[in-house]
């Protein structure tokens, strides 16, 4: 479609201007406080460049930039490593119970990931259940805390991510494509990195961005297996929120330079992908063979290994769950108990865990329709404009999200409440992703069916809500699922904005791990993970075994 | 109701770039026109300025005096038929065919009986309960022109509706579309690249070339009289041949090499020039007494005709032949023929193929 169409104050020009006040307000104006605040001195009300001098110059800051970097590199590295080669033997071989290991796969992605921290505790830490067996038969394994800990539980909840990514991308590549190869003997490992490797790279790409941009900006992970192993989002908490060094002013400036960081990464994936990209289109999918002996073995190893490993921390967890405890400890024998003293602390975290997202994903599937109709059907300087906007908080971290939140309508000035909002951080976190899917699903119809309509005499809101919309639904519907299993899953802007009327599932789960309530901990993940395998499920009746993206 | 359509120095522009520029046309009450081109041409950009889909920079558009530059598609009444047909995949062929009434104010059972009157007319009342994606190509195409119809439209307009169905359905609908709009006696613009479905269906063509209409007429008169070369090239298939045309006494002749051949119907003021003479493949007859002599190249059995590729003396290019098969034997490639035009279906343009010499 041309760039055909100007401005024009109709009902789709007012719902632009809108949605664009809506962005400065709830974005533009949040994030020009932040950086307001990095550069002005509190005291004299003076531009300064102090924060960022401290925070370069000083090594116990600015090393943090360098462990997320080194923590967001080779988790994605490692995701890549494994996750696409998972993805090629599931597509071209028989591998048996596969539909099984994809679901759980699925779930190991969908689960927040600092409750697999908490997890490899259990398990690898000190007093780990596998470190003490193989401290009894006389073996000291490597210590889990610190970096490798990071690694270890961001690697195992991230690959799944670039598994689903290369798995939608191979469905796409055609069977004659390899046939031709091998005519031209082309076979095995050289026909994965000389044909295969090229076709997924643009898919591998996104999906290690995507990576690399939830590995640095995850708060609750080394928060709780780092011990001392810093972060970028973890500096940016302690300096926000500590009553006793809390300094705005510094954690604005270490925000504006993750907001900086974060953003060059962006653009130069996007480089690196426009010139890669091309357009596939599968007629005749790749067909999967029955490997033989030696081959078949390896192939089944290394999918359940990897599978099994990213899927222990939560089969631990609710294993937990059942076990007694004394205090803070778990002891012999095993009940509901965990439960009950779960339930009766939660007094209104289930229902904010019902109602938050909920009302979130309302606004979130309402909104990002409309925007993405604006982007697809009226483009325009000012709706392309929105649609720049409204990826915005793609590259922004949770925490630093949260941070320009509390900043911006904590003082006397603007007031909105806690549930509000989180809501609305919870929105505009979401959006960009639920706005992609929604423009992916509009290109598909054609535009002559809205024209049909509107030929008929049928008004362009009527033609919106009773052609375009139908025809999106299904899409947008198990598009809504996905979103909202994230949104219940969601921490790093949670920790920062939530209050005692406003706590959230994770935000208990995270509290009761810093305060030793591993049994209660564990009951309330586990709801969480039941929480999410039910609405994954729904999902997958929905979209009828339709590719999952994210 | 239907409405005779007028343009007036219609312009259109994407950003810079024009499309169409300085476009004259008017189209009669109750006729079927078609606008003829190939691809990029601007003629499905002109239909859909007619319906509304596309701004228009410049010039007027009128059904009947009616100026409707500056209404919304949807109160034009038109009727449109998409290439892709554009059925709603969500509502069912009965809900299809009745969107655009329940969008006026009717009584439900004034919709219900018109809906069926419409479904009865394209013989698709038994599938109204159907969902679209349970129909064939032709069955959609059908309940796409019911719903364009049933809204009693001033015009219908159809942008390639064909385009999408294999070669026999193409033919079937061709004379459905035909019969219906005779029925119905509504103006109906038609958008196809497709000469012969052109030929078959109108009452009269425009054809256009880059964003120009290069001529207007029945499909006899753009077949035989062809008013440039490029409407001569793009209307059925023809032999170009660069040549000379001679005023000998008054009566005008081409060059073949040595030999002269007579042409027809040239005006008595046209000078001796080079030309292109444009001869299609059945002009040329075999003929003993023939003065034209060629030699067979290879030839063609299509059943109703034989094609031959003929290389006649004094001319560079290879000419084509069509004759229809005989029970004899084919020509045999090498053999030399002697050849006879119909002389007053030659045409002859100036050689920068801009315009006819030939008057009737």
């Amino acid at each position: 479609m041309k760039n055909n169409h100007k401005f024009k104050l109709d009902i789709w020009g007012i719902i632009t201007l809108l949605v664009v006040v809506g962005y400065i307000l709830f974005l533009i104006f949040p994030l020009a406080m932040v950086l307001y605040q990095a550069v002005i001195d509190k005291n004299t009300g003076e531009f300064t460049l102090a924060y960022f001098s401290k925070f370069f110059s000083e090594k116990y800051y600015s090393s943090t930039l360098f462990n997320s970097f080194k923590v967001g590199g080779l988790t994605t590295i490692l995701s890549i490593m494994i996750g696409a080669p998972l993805a090629y033997f599931f597509t071209m071989f028989k591998i048996k119970g596969k539909k099984f290991l994809q679901i759980l796969i699925i779930i190991a992605s969908m689960s927040a990931p600092f409750i697999g921290a908490y997890s490899w505790i259990l398990l690898l830490g000190r007093n780990g259940v596998i470190t003490n067996f193989f401290k009894g038969i006389g073996i000291a394994l490597p210590n889990i805390y610190g970096f490798i800990g990071i690694l270890l539980v961001l690697t195992c909840q991230l690959y799944p991510l670039i598994f689903l990514y290369v798995n939608g991308a191979l469905k796409n590549v055609d069977n004659s494509l390899i046939e031709a190869s091998q005519s031209m003997n082309v076979q095995g490992v050289k026909l994965f990195f000389k044909v295969i490797v090229p076709l997924i790279m643009p898919t591998v790409l996104a999906g290690g961005l995507l990576v690399f941009m939830r590995a640095i900006s995850d708060f609750g992970t080394p928060m709780l297996i780092g011990e001392g192993y810093r972060t970028f989002p973890v500096l940016i908490f302690n300096q926000f929120m500590s009553e006793v060094s809390g300094d705005d002013g510094f954690a604005s400036a270490i925000a504006i330079v993750a907001i900086v960081v974060t953003g060059i990464i962006f653009l130069l994936q996007k480089y690196a992908s426009n010139r890669f990209s091309f357009t596939m289109n599968a007629l005749h999918p790749i067909e999967e063979k029955q490997l033989k002996g030696f081959k078949n073995i390896i192939v089944h190893v290394f999918s359940y290994l990897v599978v099994g490993i990213a899927i222990l921390p939560q089969v631990y967890v609710i294993y937990t769950s059942f076990i007694n405890t004394k205090g803070l400890l778990f002891v012999e024998g095993y009940s509901l108990n965990s439960y009950k003293q779960a339930f009766s602390r939660m007094s209104n975290t289930i229902v904010n865990t019902f109602l938050i997202p909920g009302v979130s994903l309302v606004i979130i599937v309402l909104v990002a329709v409309l925007i993405a109709y604006l982007v697809v059907r009226r483009k325009n300087t000012l709706t392309n404009s929105v649609d720049v906007l409204s990826m915005v908080p793609y590259i922004i971290p949770g925490s630093v999200m949260g941070i320009a939140f509390k900043i911006a309508f904590n003082s006397n000035t603007i007031a909105i409440g806690g549930f509000a909002l989180m809501v609305i951080a919870l929105v505009l976190r979401r959006i960009p992703y639920t706005i992609r899917s929604s423009v992916a699903i509009l290109q598909q119809i054609p535009m002559s069916i809205e024209e049909a309509s509107i030929s008929l005499g049928a008004s362009k809101m009527k033609t919106f809500f009773k052609v375009t919309m139908p025809m999106m639904a299904s899409g947008i519907i198990s598009g809504a699922i996905l979103s909202w299993i994230t949104l219940i899953s969601e921490l790093s802007t949670a920790i920062i904005l939530y209050t005692g009327k406003t706590r959230t599932l994770t935000v208990a789960i995270y509290t009761e791990v810093l305060r030793g309530n591993y049994g209660i901990a564990a009951a309330l993940s586990t709801i969480l993970t039941v929480m999410t395998v039910i609405s994954l499920l729904i999902f997958m009746k929905v979209s009828k075994g339709d590719g999952l993206s994210l | 109701m239907s409405v005779e359509i007028k343009i007036v120095k219609a312009l259109k522009k994407y950003g810079d770039n024009t499309v169409i520029s300085n476009l004259d046309l008017e189209i009669k009450k109750g006729e079927f026109f078609t606008l003829l081109g190939p691809s990029g041409c601007g003629k499905t950009t002109l239909l859909r300025m007619i319906a509304g889909f596309n701004s228009i920079e410049g010039g007027d558009f009128y059904f009947n005096d009616k100026r409707i530059n500056d209404m919304d598609p949807g109160v034009r009444n038109i009727g449109m038929v998409f290439q892709n047909y554009a059925i709603f995949p969500h509502l069912s062929v009965n809900d299809n065919v009745a969107f655009g009434l329940t969008n006026r104010k009717i009584e439900k059972k004034e919709i219900a009986s018109r809906t069926d009157e419409f479904l009865k007319l394209m013989q698709i009342d038994e599938f109204k309960d159907r969902m679209p994606e349970r129909l064939s190509g032709g069955q959609q195409q059908r309940v796409a022109l019911a719903r364009a119809l049933v809204i009693k439209p001033d015009v219908l307009l159809m942008d390639e509706p064909l385009s999408n169905l294999d070669a026999k359905l193409r033919v079937e609908m061709r004379s459905v579309i035909k019969d219906i709009q005779h029925k119905v006696g509504i103006t109906c613009v038609y958008v196809t690249h497709d000469q012969e479905e052109a030929m078959a269906i109108s009452d009269r063509i425009a054809v256009m070339n880059k964003g120009v209409i290069q001529q207007i007429g029945t499909p006899k008169d753009l077949y035989q009289r062809p008013s440039n070369l490029f409407v001569a090239t793009f209307i059925g298939y023809t032999n170009t041949i660069n040549t000379k045309l001679k005023n000998k006494n008054n009566k005008f002749y081409i060059e073949f090499g040595d030999i002269d051949v007579e042409v027809a119907n040239i005006a008595n003021d046209v000078k001796e020039q080079d030309v292109i003479a444009s001869i299609r493949p059945e002009e040329f007859y075999l003929d003993e007494d023939g003065l034209v002599k060629g030699k067979i190249i290879s030839s063609v059995f299509l059943g109703l005709n034989t094609h031959y590729e003929v290389k006649l003396d004094g001319v560079e290019n290879t000419i084509e032949l069509v004759q229809e098969s005989s029970i004899d034997n084919i020509i045999p490639n090498d053999s030399i023929v002697k050849l006879s035009i119909k002389k007053e279906k030659i045409n002859i343009f100036s050689i920068d193929g801009l315009s006819n010499l030939v008057r009737d």
